[in-house]
């Protein structure tokens, strides 16, 4: 977890992503920031998220995404 | 059978009549009939076009869903038998078999529209090339039919088939509930492209009659038959006289131009969206909504995500991200980075999958080259803004800017923007708008804003005063939106209120409404694409 926050800070330091769970529905993040981060995420983690992950549920909280996470690794 | 025909308002009526007469269980059959009916009207050969996207994607999808399932059972009868690995392999042999049926699919219908609808483009190309060349030949063009909203209808039942394979709704399995998704008559002409999940919730439902609903559907109704009749056929009447004499209409003109093509896009494209959401609010069906104020907007960026939202969400779901996630994306994200460096290396990717969108959304709205430069002009700023956003966020904190002032100088600078962007649009000719914006840069010409030369545009002081008080209610009814739903309020108004302001519009569309000669109240323009 503490190395997803880092990434997320390091696309918008001024947001608090440990309890903001809006960061789509409320517009934080954009669909730039989005692929920025799965590639970010991809190759921090050496998961694969792929277009069908890509919905607000998985990406409006740092909790969600790090579920998301987890869920893949799993996967892999 | 056009919106604003008396033939298709005769068509709703006894669509609406039928549709709660009959049992309920017979509604959304009704609705299926109603929109072969209405397509057929459109042009007995559309039919054939409708029908085999139709027949093709729903089998594709259930393939896919078929698949799916096979895939489960034989991995719960066998689960302990295999090892990880031999599952692994076997979902990815299956996986493979779903990715050719949702190929099949897509490239089948894709490969439809973009014979009838870019042939003539790709060969007008190439007789451009040939002559170049000095070549002597020339291909002839086809004699295709364009079947009418087919770029909505393709769109939507291609982003069905990628939901159904991403595993985000399942295959719909009876043909007819399918078809009415793909024709759904109001909105099969110019949108909103709805998802699947999103407008099945509602379509097949069984609808009782509510008073309320059927009210609020018709006043969405009426208030889309304003902007379209009374502003946007009245003030294209002016914009039909700019651009069809560039020598004459230079300079200041193009000016005017721009500023009546902003109005006139706006009423036409939100006055056709209102009227089809009002038309199926009448029917309990909820359909996406595709603006949200979007000359409010304080950034081009911004305008994109609340103008023509369900196109820009699809191109976003189904274009911009798989492109961006893609393996080859990825290798190029790695590549980028360690060759350019940490800052242009993540933005390369992004720019060139953005690229390709805007190409997309270009060509998608024409087949010619001024919507692929409109698109590839859109995808410029966008791309210049995102670089520079430092510079701006350094800007806005070292002067302060962010109060009510700066905030309406950027939605009037988004505005423009916008507006300038559209010309390639508007003229229909790269050349041409370039000449014409150029003029507008060197323009002496600025009295004929004042001096009586735009009555020669041929509209009357009265078409002045009427557009000017329609565009006063349209920024009214926008402002008054952002704190919730207009018709609520007007809804908690006493009776008499109600009246004069419903029975008014009313009045306003029958008595103002741009009738008769010199009008075109004929075609929506999103119709076209």
């Amino acid at each position: 977890m503490e190395e997803l926050l880092e990434i997320l800070n390091g696309l918008h330091p001024d947001v608090d992503f440990e309890t903001k769970e809006s960061l789509v529905d409320g517009k934080i993040l954009d669909s730039f920031d989005i692929v920025s981060l799965i590639a970010e995420i991809n190759d921090t983690f050496d998961v694969a998220i792929t277009a069908k992950d890509i919905i607000p549920e998985n990406f409006n909280s740092a909790k969600a995404l790090y579920a998301l996470i987890q869920r893949l690794e799993e996967e892999a | 059978m056009l919106f604003t025909s008396y033939g298709f308002l005769g068509f709703v009526a006894v669509v609406l009549v039928l549709y709660y007469v009959l049992p309920r269980k017979y509604q959304w059959g009704l609705l299926l009939a109603a929109s072969y009916i209405f397509y057929f009207f459109a042009g007995p050969v559309y039919l054939l076009y409708i029908f085999v996207t139709t027949v093709t994607i729903y089998f594709a999808a259930c393939k896919i869903g078929q698949n799916e399932e096979t895939q489960t059972v034989y991995l719960k009868i066998h689960k302990a038998k295999l090892s990880r690995e031999e599952k692994k392999t076997y979902k990815e042999a299956q996986k493979k078999i779903r990715r050719r049926w949702i190929l099949a699919g897509i490239l089948f219908n894709m490969g439809i529209l973009a014979v009838v609808k870019y042939t003539n483009f790709a060969i007008a190309n190439v007789n451009g090339l040939l002559g170049a060349m000095g070549r002597e030949g020339r291909l002839s063009f086809l004699d295709l039919a364009l079947p009418l909203g087919i770029s909505f209808y393709t769109f939507q039942a291609v982003g069905y088939l990628i939901d159904v394979y991403r595993g985000t709704v399942q295959a719909e399995r009876n043909l007819f509930r399918f078809a009415l998704f793909v024709s759904f008559f109001p909105q099969v002409v110019q949108g909103p492209i709805s998802r699947f999940g999103d407008l099945s919730e509602t379509l097949y439902k069984e609808h009782p009659f509510e008073g309320r609903t059927v009210s609020y559907g018709l006043q969405r109704m009426l208030f889309g038959y304003f902007k379209k009749m009374v502003i946007a056929d009245r003030i294209l009447v002016g914009v039909n006289a700019i651009i069809g004499d560039t020598g004459q209409y230079a300079g200041a003109y193009v000016l005017v131009g721009m500023l009546f093509y902003a109005l006139e896009l706006y009423a036409d494209f939100t006055g056709g969206i209102d009227i089809t959401i009002g038309i199926a609010e009448t029917l309990g069906i909820r359909l996406t909504e595709n603006f949200e104020r979007p000359y409010f907007s304080r950034s081009l960026k911004e305008f994109w995500r609340r103008w023509h939202i369900t196109m820009g969400t699809w191109f976003r779901d189904y274009i911009f991200y798989p492109l961006s996630v893609s393996k080859p994306m990825q290798k190029f994200t790695r590549f980028s980075r360690s060759h350019f460096g940490e800052m242009v290396g993540r933005r390369l990717p992004v720019y060139l999958a953005s690229f390709t969108v805007w190409f997309a959304t270009g060509i998608w709205h024409g087949a010619s080259w001024n919507f692929v430069v409109w698109g590839l002009g859109n995808w410029v700023v966008l791309m210049v803004s995102e670089s520079l956003e430092p510079v701006y966020e350094w800007f806005h904190g070292r002067f302060g800017a962010g109060g009510k002032g700066y905030q309406l100088f950027q939605v009037a600078r988004t505005f423009l923007l916008v507006a300038c962007l559209r010309l390639f649009d508007c003229y229909r000719s790269v050349p041409v708008t370039f000449q014409m914006f150029g003029s507008l840069l060197s323009a002496r010409n600025w009295h004929i804003l004042w001096d009586g030369s735009l009555l020669n545009l041929g509209l009357t002081m009265l078409d002045f005063c009427i557009l000017a008080l329609g565009t006063v209610v349209l920024v009214a009814v926008s402002l008054l939106g952002r704190k919730g739903s207009v018709r609520d309020r007007i809804a908690r108004k006493p009776y008499p209120v109600r009246f004069v302001l419903w029975y008014g519009l009313f009045l306003v569309v029958l008595l103002m409404g741009a009738y008769g000669i010199g009008y075109d109240a004929s075609q929506f323009i999103y119709n076209q694409f």
